[in-house]
């Protein structure tokens, strides 16, 4: 609760820093502030019973409007991590527009604000604040360069079909409020105890939260928009949507499910699945066909989502593979999206032969962008492995071999079009000349890159913390 | 000092060669990757003792992963050949000028460090880890400083990986699978899961996929041609020499005991696989006009050999295979450094563009004439002593398979003898050969040392490795 607060505090002061003109030291500010809620956030986590499960409500605010659990305060920590690295890398992405950078970091701190609302909700009408807060902030950010068309067209987009999906959300939250009666999440887990007197339609509103959530993390079928959106939005924002936006996604769809529902119904398990193999095998075949780098990276995120679904078969047991399967992704997805932003940054596209020769010129850049994808692709010693072996793992143990077998072949798959950016940066000769590269670029990438290894070596440390 | 000991000086050892520039990284290699090597003398002679030398650690505690590396001999054998023929390979490209040497020679060491790994290691996930670790070094040495046109070198590269990954993730799900039947990765508990046959058929499969594809087996050899020719020579070596012996080893240390049932069952199936391997293997080279490719064939029908010995399950069988994979070891490496030197110095791959050596150098016809005969497996050569084991092993099987299978002696000095007397006799070439270096000449003369004196004498590893294998090979046949 007081993590909230700090952050919606910390994007109110910088507005405000905007009227008094202390532009420089809002990042640095914002940052320290970041990193208080992240130690917030800590003392909460400390402060839990330690033998309760993961999803055991602790204390409650507000008439349990939010609620810390162990996963709650697990993802928001996660999601504080991304959006440091996130908000570091504002100022120089927009250096082009140095009056709108305290309004950039504002809005990105209220999406954090969203996506820590849409785990650590009790109740359902804070789900749906939190999941408009991200996503207006998204729609905002997509289309933050007001005088490219692409951009323009990605925010509009985006905030079509966004506002159809949150009419869907909202038209299920609805049917759910009216099969139980109450909007509060352990009334409505009492309420599913005997599905006899469960009226029918609490089913097709929990189906309808689904969709608009599968919406957001950009699930087939329901991915069209991820594309063009991705390719149109400036990079930045690409990266904050595969991201923290995705992974935030995931998590709100775990919570919903587990948090409302006593047992899962057969059909419903059904419906996912066909997502889950769908998404998979869809964005990775798509992706094998792209040439921009930033179309590439989305599909590939589709076909992430997938995965971290696959968790699904075991929600309770899996929560700590799911943790660290968004972890690893994310990590590696920002180190990624460093890297592309440097080399990509003064370009006017992200087309992979941007990449021709990378290596020669930036080795450490290449390194690490070689190092994410390789960790993307699931190949050990990197983050990615182990979040794809715990996954294979638990779903083994729910006896789906068929799709450990997809995702196997998947993971073969994905390698093709993983390798051809390698490939561009290691065997082609350089087109161009490069600028140096800016210093907080590389930290991010480095770190980032550094933590994914940190979290391959000890996959304790992570998959430790929900059990 | 246990066995963690030879993987901590090669890991170290890589970063160290990193970090002290193009000028020195080949010296620091060599020193460290010696290093490595008497490493490996120490902790074999303290467990020829009797002491201590395996290290446990957990790693992970859900699922639980144990860094546990077992030596015994046979794993011994094999790190003693890695860390043997690693100080060789960094000593063969002593002639070569490598762009950005550094990264080459830490890529070497990392790879040596990845595949000592494989070999030690008693947990299925880190024998995993550090099998697929190894691919990444070679992919980036084949990749970078490689030969030839660099489009189709890039395509045969990435084949070769994805391939390789396709396998072994294969593997991977086998050993999830068999974690789940027995909470458990380490090798001792998965060799005594009780799988129903079709259980282990399965498993069989998936470990054979990852297998078969790197030695290579045919129908799974298709990568193996282009990478071998593309590759620089280091990688040559490296990919002939010691990473297919991984997958040989890992027959014997981890599918057979695993599941013999269906070895077993479809013995004739899996044996005749790798004997039309031999065949194949044996016409195709006789074709080839490419001197690294058809050394890359000859090397195709001795492991399709090798395998088939592993596959007969018996006693010579296997020891003839692991005697056979270090004399093949050596003996490859051997090959593709004469052949490597012929092209340092006549600038070409090509068998048409060569011969009339012989006249210009004859101290490097004769170290070169050696190498064929034992490639050829002429009695008193180290190759002798495994090929005949082998063969013998499956005279047992069936007298037609040993028939087919010899067929690979008069083939291989068929063509082997045919490619000597086309690269080095006939006319003077009207190209200079340079005589041979020093250096060049020590590393040849080391391994036709080696090669001649465990052909003369290999009883030392005959009594190192039976105990272990007659140990394996009961608990592969426990179930006839």
């Amino acid at each position: 609760m007081n993590t909230l607060i700090a952050i919606a505090g910390l994007g109110i002061i910088s507005l405000i820093a905007e009227i008094f003109n202390v532009r420089k030291a809002i990042v640095p500010i914002v940052i320290l502030g970041l990193l208080g809620a992240l130690g917030l956030t800590a003392a909460d986590y400390l402060a839990l019973d330690p033998h309760t499960t993961a999803y055991a409500a602790g204390e409650g605010f507000f008439n349990k409007m939010i609620v810390n659990s162990r996963f709650s305060l697990c993802f928001s920590a996660l999601f504080i991590v991304l959006a440091i690295f996130l908000i570091t890398l504002t100022p120089d992405f927009n250096k082009d527009r140095p009056a709108k950078i305290s309004d950039f970091v504002a809005i990105k701190l209220f999406l954090l604000m969203g996506a820590i609302s849409m785990v650590s909700f009790g109740n359902l009408a804070m789900f749906f604040l939190g999941i408009e807060v991200l996503s207006i902030a998204l729609y905002v950010l997509a289309a933050s360069k007001p005088k490219d068309l692409k951009s323009n067209e990605a925010g509009m987009k985006y905030f079509l079909m966004g506002a159809f999906a949150s009419g869907i959300i909202l038209f299920g939250i609805a049917l759910i409020y009216g099969a139980t009666g109450s909007f509060d999440t352990q009334t409505i887990q009492a309420a599913t105890a005997n599905t006899a007197t469960l009226p029918g339609w609490y089913m097709i509103g929990m189906v309808m939260l689904t969709i608009g959530l599968l919406f957001k993390m950009a699930a087939v079928p329901f991915h069209f928009w991820a594309p063009d959106v991705y390719e149109g939005s400036p990079a930045l924002t690409t990266a904050t949507m595969s991201t923290l936006a995705k992974v935030a996604a995931i998590a709100a769809f775990f919570k919903l499910v587990i948090s409302l529902n006593n047992e899962i119904p057969g059909p419903f398990v059904t419906i996912i699945s066909i997502v889950i193999v769908l998404s998979m095998t869809v964005g990775n075949l798509m992706a094998l066909k792209q040439d921009n780098v930033k179309r590439m990276l989305a599909f590939s995120g589709i076909s992430h989502a997938g995965f971290m679904l696959m968790s699904f078969y075991s929600p309770t047991l899996a929560t700590g593979t799911l943790f660290y399967y968004t972890s690893a992704y994310a990590l590696s997805g920002i180190a990624a999206f460093a890297v592309v932003l440097i080399v990509c940054r003064d370009k006017g596209n992200e087309d992979i032969y941007n990449f021709n020769g990378l290596a020669k010129s930036h080795p450490l850049m290449a390194a690490i962008l070689t190092g994410s994808l390789l960790s993307m692709a699931g190949i050990p010693i990197f983050a990615g492995f182990f979040a794809k072996m715990f996954l294979f793992n638990q779903v083994l143990a729910t006896g789906h071999i068929i799709i450990v077998v997809i995702a196997v072949v998947n993971s073969i798959i994905s390698v093709g079009y993983y390798f051809k950016l390698i490939l561009a940066m290691y065997t082609k000769e350089e087109t161009e000349q490069r600028e140096p590269m800016p210093f907080l670029y590389g930290a991010v990438a480095l770190v980032s890159m550094l933590a994914s290894l940190a979290i391959g070596f000890w996959p304790e440390l992570l998959m430790g913390l929900i059990r | 000092m246990d066995v963690s000991f030879i993987l901590i000086i090669l890991l170290f050892g890589a970063a160290a060669t990193y970090f002290v520039g193009d000028k020195w990284a080949s010296k620091a290699a060599l020193i460290f990757s010696t290093a490595a090597f008497a490493a490996a003398i120490y902790v074999t002679y303290r467990y020829l003792n009797g002491e201590r030398v395996s290290s446990v650690h957990v790693w992970i505690r859900s699922p639980r992963v144990w860094l546990h590396f077992v030596p015994d001999s046979i794993s011994l054998s094999m790190t003693l050949l890695t860390t043997a023929l690693t100080p060789i390979i960094v000593w063969t490209s002593f002639g070569n000028l490598f762009p950005k040497s550094r990264s080459f020679y830490a890529l070497i060491l990392f790879m040596a460090f990845a595949m000592v790994g494989t070999f030690l290691a008693a947990d299925g996930l880190v024998y995993y880890i550090f099998w697929e670790l190894s691919l990444i070094p070679i992919y980036f040495i084949a990749l970078i400083w490689g030969n030839g046109d660099a489009a189709e070198r890039k395509k045969a590269v990435v084949k070769f990986f994805i391939y390789t990954f396709a396998g072994s993730l294969f593997m991977l799900v086998a050993f999830l699978y068999l974690y789940h039947q027995t909470g458990s990765f380490l090798s001792i508990h998965l060799q005594a899961v009780g799988l129903n046959s079709t259980e282990q058929t399965w498993i069989f499969i998936c470990f054979f996929l990852a297998y078969a594809i790197k030695i290579p087996i045919i129908p799974f050899h298709t990568w193996q041609a282009n990478v071998y020719q593309k590759a620089p020579a280091v990688g040559t070596m490296l990919l002939s020499g010691i990473m297919l012996k991984m997958a040989i080893y890992s027959i014997i240390r981890w599918q057979l005991p695993i599941a013999p049932w269906p070895a077993h069952e479809y013995k004739y199936i899996i044996v005749g696989l790798c004997i039309a391997g031999v065949i194949y293997g044996s016409i195709l080279a006789l074709k080839q006009d490419s001197l690294k490719k058809l050394l890359a064939y000859s090397s195709l029908a001795h492991v399709g050999l090798i395998a088939a010995g592993v596959y007969t399950l018996t006693l010579d069988g296997l020891r003839g295979a692991m005697l056979q994979m270090i004399a093949h070891g050596f003996v490859v490496v051997g090959l593709f450094f004469a052949a490597e030197i012929i092209s340092r110095r006549f600038n070409t791959d090509e068998i048409s563009g060569m011969g009339g050596i012989r006249i210009q150098s004859p101290k490097f016809t004769s170290m070169f004439m050696i190498l064929v005969l034992a490639s050829v497996a002429l009695p008193g050569t180290f190759n002798f002593v495994g090929e005949f084991e082998v063969l013998y092993s499956l005279a047992q099987t069936h007298i037609w398979i040993a028939v087919i299978g010899g067929l690979t002696i008069i083939l291989g000095a068929f063509y082997m003898l045919r490619m000597f007397q086309q690269v080095m006799l006939g006319e003077k070439n009207e190209k200079f050969f340079a005589d041979v270096t020093f250096s060049e000449g020590a590393v040849m003369v080391l391994i036709i040392g080696v090669l001649l004196f465990f052909g003369l004498y290999p009883k030392p590893i005959v009594e190192f490795i039976s105990t272990d294998l007659e140990r394996m090979l009961y608990k592969i046949n426990r179930f006839n």
